[in-house]
């Protein structure tokens, strides 16, 4: 049924246009940050009810998943939160390590959080950028697009892609860095935090931002953890809770980094534990970048991981050929992965990105179950938006930091 | 293995089975009398944050060691003591439901729409459980392991409709 038909459909039976009004936004709506569709129940200007309807983008990359095999896996996950593609190749990666038992070699490792913070740092900048056009301050994108594109050079030097990594390897990464990718990033290190504080001159204090964000979908503590939000929205809400602190994969075990936390879980909270956020990944790929000097000439990636090419099956022939028959192929098939599960989890820029995988023995997975920030955060919208203006919906989406790709998978 | 000793005395008749994985305790439960256990484990042991709540199909799973064909991931994990721990809940295939737990965790609501949309699996007591990434008139459950991976456009009805629409225009 087409969407206007829909509105009409239950707006029939009344004499006019009377209250509850209904309205449809999206799905192309530019600040819903692609084809998000938000059925919104009206009273004035006030919203009463709001219904996230997601599946525009739904590419079906779990049932995917299930007919490739591991390695080609980790293509799909480029797609899934295309702005920071490189963090979710770390958390497939993860999960495929722990059900191998692989152990990463440590240039690798270091490599890693380098990589990932840096989709971090582009994540956050691309967030700003909307989230500041959003509600009205055109600068800031500007600025931020201005930086993130020299972040996406250097993307283009360490693999030959820009949005699309993939990266990282089962066992590793895929090629090391040049040296000329490490002077180029310890340039970006120096020059970065200024940056940061031009973008906060232009809003910090602003009064317009002020009174868009301030006092905006305040969500406490308690219902943050009801509503599942993690990352930066769980930490504007006070909670200190991040998986590179609680579980610490890569190399975040041995770099030093604080976790910012708000006070009120307003917008405004929201807006300056990214913006610690970014500063706080700066530093950690400077004490990467030293470290990387200490392992230098060490392979990136573990001698007995899998081949790009892993066989579908291999049969494990019998060791003594027989005297007739030759060779005798045994029934049963060698284990090409070890049977059961593995979880991993990381703090992907935009939340708590899971990846749960179930192993059979071949050499694609049984399941893969991705739980993506996004998808969660959506399903929050209709409770945070409860009693605000239309005016701030945007502001919500836009503090959220969603992208489609990630929730519908 | 603390945990399930401890769950295991506590809710004797719930608890089936339970072993530790490389990540964390594996506890397999009961359907009947599993909000009693994941309520008291929220309330009273502070595993206050779900991380994920999915489905798994298990037909035609060569190292099975159980008869019923789903399964119900919840992994819940406590901040705390930093525990991670995984619930399962198996569900056969004749009549496949589970209790919802929207009550304890709205963000469930979702988890579950998609776990009903994706395997069929209903869950009782959930305020509006619909299909959340396929069409509403979507036929069949796309993850279960004998929905085809390939199929034509026009299987899917309303294609079809728009398709023949087109066709009349010329």
């Amino acid at each position: 049924m087409s969407l206007v038909l829909e509105v009409n459909k239950k707006q029939k039976g009344k004499d006019s246009w009377e209250e509850p009004f209904y309205l449809n936004m999206g799905p192309q709506h530019p600040s819903t940050h692609g084809v998000l569709r938000l059925f919104l129940e009206l009273e004035g200007e006030t919203i009463v009810n709001c219904d996230p309807i997601i599946g525009y983008l739904h590419r079906g990359i779990e049932k995917l998943a299930e007919n490739l095999n591991y390695n080609q896996t980790i293509v799909l996950s480029d797609r899934l939160d295309y702005i920071s593609s490189a963090a979710n190749n770390v958390a497939f990666a993860l999960a495929f390590e722990k059900l191998l038992r692989l152990e990463v070699p440590r240039r690798a490792k270091l490599i890693r959080t380098i990589v990932s913070e840096m989709a971090r740092i582009c994540s956050h900048l691309l967030w700003l950028a909307t989230h500041a056009l959003d509600i009205g301050a055109m600068t800031v994108f500007l600025y931020c697009f201005r930086d993130r594109e020299w972040l996406l050079n250097i993307y283009e030097r360490i693999c030959g892609a820009r949005l699309t990594h993939s990266y990282v390897r089962v066992g590793g990464v895929r090629r090391d860095f040049e040296p000329e990718v490490i002077e180029e990033l310890y340039r970006f290190v120096e020059e970065f935090p200024k940056r940061i504080t031009d973008y906060e001159t232009l809003i910090d204090t602003n009064r317009i931002w002020l009174k868009r964000t301030k006092n905006i979908a305040v969500v406490s503590t308690e219902e943050a953890f009801n509503l599942g939000l993690t990352g930066p929205c769980l930490r504007g809400s006070g909670v200190s809770y991040d998986v590179r602190k609680f579980r610490p994969y890569d190399a975040y075990s041995e770099v030093e980094f604080e976790v910012p936390i708000g006070q009120n879980g307003d917008t405004y909270d929201r807006y300056r534990v990214r913006m610690i956020e970014l500063r706080q990944s700066n530093w950690i790929i400077k004490q990467c970048l030293d470290r990387l000097s200490e392992t230098e000439g060490e392979a990136v990636l573990a001698e007995n991981s899998p081949d790009l090419l892993m066989p579908e099956k291999v049969r494990e022939v019998s060791a003594q050929p027989h005297p007739k028959l030759g060779v005798m192929f045994k029934p049963k098939e060698k284990e090409i992965v070890p049977v059961g599960e593995a979880f991993a989890s990381i703090e992907s820029p935009k939340g708590e990105l899971s990846v749960y995988v179930v192993s059979d023995g071949s050499s694609r997975p049984w399941r893969l179950r991705i739980r993506t920030p996004s998808f969660v955060h959506i399903s929050a919208i209709s409770h945070m938006t409860k009693g605000h203006m239309i005016a701030d919906l945007v502001a919500i989406i836009g503090t959220l930091d969603i992208v489609l790709g990630d929730s519908d998978r | 293995m603390a945990l399930y000793e401890e769950l295991k005395t506590k809710f004797p008749e719930i608890v089936k089975e339970g072993f530790q994985e490389v990540d964390g305790e594996v506890v397999v439960c009961n359907r009947e009398g599993f909000l009693d256990l994941i309520t008291w484990l929220k309330q009273e042991k502070g595993f206050i944050h779900l991380i994920d709540l999915c489905g798994v199909d298990y037909l035609g799973y060569k190292p099975k060691t159980f008869e019923e064909r789903f399964e119900v991931v919840y992994h819940v994990y406590n901040l705390d003591e930093k525990k991670l721990l995984r619930l399962k809940v198996r569900v056969p295939e004749e009549d496949p439901w589970q209790y919802s737990i929207t009550s304890l965790w709205k963000e469930a609501n979702w988890f579950e729409r998609e776990c009903f949309d994706m395997f069929g699996i209903v869950f009782k007591g959930h305020p509006d459980l619909r299909r959340v990434l396929m069409p509403e008139d979507w036929k069949g459950y796309p993850l279960r392991k004998d929905y085809p991976l390939f199929s034509e456009e026009e299987d899917w009805e309303p294609y079809k409709v728009l398709l023949e629409k087109y066709k009349r225009r010329g």
